[in-house]
């Protein structure tokens, strides 16, 4: 069994009009380098679902996204995403915006192969007026409460980033946080990793190792190794997040160009070189808060 | 450093206030004056709460603001965001945040400012407030009372939901207490509407009803106790070292 893929074959199991979801954190562990190959293709016209960062940014900012199914989207370090505000402000997508929690909720729904879960969250907020369907469900039980069924939000693909995988799709994140990732996963039809190592079985490291596998293979269907993958994002423990290329990133809604000249249409390789080299990247210290 | 107390203290002693009678719950202070005010809390009249290092770990002692050796950290708990979700749905949490826009209700926003179709400034999405409204208790701080945070009829996009559908929580709805930097309020004025229960030095009740967008009733016109000395050592020595809760009000 051997699942390696390039950059490029990931595009062949996408297409327009797709749902897909993203992993991660806001500016923390995202498939950056996945991201990129999207954003140079002629794909477009997304569904992207995403606990946003530099992604949906990104995406934004090629004009690949039609709706942005999200609870938040944020730099961490620089909080307002410029990208993702333009694109909003200027009217170029739509959005189902949810509760943090709602999103998860609607994953998972996805993920146990149920049509939705209850929940109270939402109510009393302007998530219901401007999500009408959104619908409710009422307790049979003899509280006879009323909840809103969030629905599952199923994915055609997600895309995440890991630290460590094998040939087979066996994948670990040693960052303290897996964030939703293995939700993600487990809501797709298909998910591709991109890895910053890509490892023998035995490398993995066996039982010590598996703890930090957090969804089992059989969930993957694709791994491109992609080391600094994750970058301008953090990949915890290896390297944090590149404040100045973010800034850099951000300050360059007002005209994309020159950052689109000196980052983007690149291969994995030449765009780690343009920023640094993978040298320079594992050195960025982890953030602190 | 000058002896003087600096606002920035006195609302963080004010803060640290709305986790006095929590117990062993979770508190997140989101932002400098509430994170320190958490800590605050922690180091005097709650010993009990729980606090993170603003990342994935529990750590018995409130993590001291700036650049520190997080290995000196006494990691007690695990708490991704995954069991954050878990512990607030659970309602075992008090969070303090700073919305962008809060109105009579006590209803929050960090959404969008104007039109939420065409918004005129789009700011983070909702983010966790709905969760967190109906689900836990929640107070505020607020660095620039104005009308513009504290505005006129209903906020922009309802973000976090407020008294008016309080029996959509419950009854667990609740907004503690509000901090800003023009005095100590809460919402248990008649009909829950926000009250003065004190101002900071040199705040009149004037100014207060002249930056608020709704009626403020004015429980009392006192003036803010000052942080004692115990509290004081503990922000200045401990919590902030460097300082840098002053740059919250450029003091």
């Amino acid at each position: 069994m051997n699942k390696v893929l390039t950059h490029k074959d990931v595009l062949d199991h996408l297409h327009s009009n797709a749902t897909i979801g993203i992993g991660g954190w806001g500016a923390r562990r995202k498939p950056m380098s996945l991201v990129r190959e999207i954003c140079q293709s002629d794909i477009k016209d997304l569904t992207v679902v995403s606990y946003g960062g530099p992604d949906v940014g990104l995406l934004c900012a090629h004009k690949k996204v039609k709706k942005l199914i999200f609870g938040f989207v944020s730099l961490d370090v620089i909080p307002l995403e410029a990208h993702f505000r333009q694109a909003r402000q200027n009217k170029e997508i739509e959005v189902m915006e949810l509760d943090e929690g709602m999103l998860q909720w609607g994953l998972r729904s996805a993920a146990m192969n149920l049509p939705f879960l209850p929940t109270r969250v939402g109510f009393g907020t302007d998530v219901l007026t401007h999500n009408p369907e959104l619908k409710f469900v009422t307790s049979p039980y003899k509280d006879k409460e009323s909840f809103i069924a969030m629905p599952a939000i199923k994915l055609d693909v997600a895309l995440l980033h890991v630290n460590k995988s094998d040939e087979k799709g066996n994948t670990h994140i040693i960052g303290p946080d897996p964030f939703f990732d293995d939700l993600f996963a487990r809501a797709a039809e298909k998910t591709f990793v991109s890895s910053e190592e890509l490892l023998s079985t035995e490398e993995l490291g066996g039982k010590d190792g598996a703890i930090f596998n957090r969804f089992e293979r059989s969930l993957v269907t694709g791994v491109v190794h992609s080391p600094c993958g994750a970058h301008p994002t953090s990949c915890s423990p290896s390297y944090g997040f590149d404040i100045q290329h973010l800034k850099e990133y951000s300050d360059s809604a007002k005209s994309f160009n020159d950052y689109a000249d000196k980052y983007m249409n690149k291969s994995h390789q030449d765009y780690i070189e343009s920023v640094g080299g993978t040298e320079v990247i594992m050195k960025i210290p982890l953030p602190q808060f | 450093m000058s002896d003087s107390i600096s606002l920035a203290e006195i609302c963080i002693s004010q803060a640290s206030k709305a986790w006095q009678d929590d117990g062993e719950i979770l508190a997140t202070g989101i932002g400098l004056i509430p994170r320190i005010a958490a800590g605050l809390a922690k180091l005097t009249h709650n010993p009990d709460l729980m606090m993170t290092d603003g990342e994935t770990y529990l750590i018995s002692e409130p993590a001291p603001m700036g650049k520190r050796d997080p290995s000196v950290d006494q990691v007690e708990g695990y708490m991704s965001y995954s069991r954050v979700f878990e512990n607030l749905w659970g309602g075992k949490r008090h969070a303090m945040v700073t919305p962008t826009q809060i109105d009579s209700f006590g209803q929050t926003n960090i959404s969008v400012i104007g039109n939420y179709d065409s918004p005129k400034i789009q700011l983070l999405g909702v983010r966790g407030f709905p969760g967190n409204s109906i689900n836990h208790k929640n107070s505020i701080f607020i660095p620039n009372h104005s009308k513009k945070t504290f505005v006129d009829g209903e906020v922009d996009m309802v973000s976090g939901m407020g008294y008016k559908n309080k029996e959509l929580s419950n009854g667990i709805f609740e907004i503690k207490r509000v901090i800003t930097n023009l005095g100590v309020f809460d919402f248990n004025g008649k009909n829950n509407c926000m009250q003065l229960l004190s101002l900071h030095p040199n705040v009149s009740v004037d100014d207060v009803i002249t930056n608020t967008g709704f009626e403020v009733a004015i429980q009392s016109d006192s003036i803010t106790s000052m942080p004692s000395k115990e509290e004081l050592v503990l922000i200045r020595e401990v919590l902030d070292p460097q300082g840098i809760r002053n740059t919250i009000f450029g003091e």
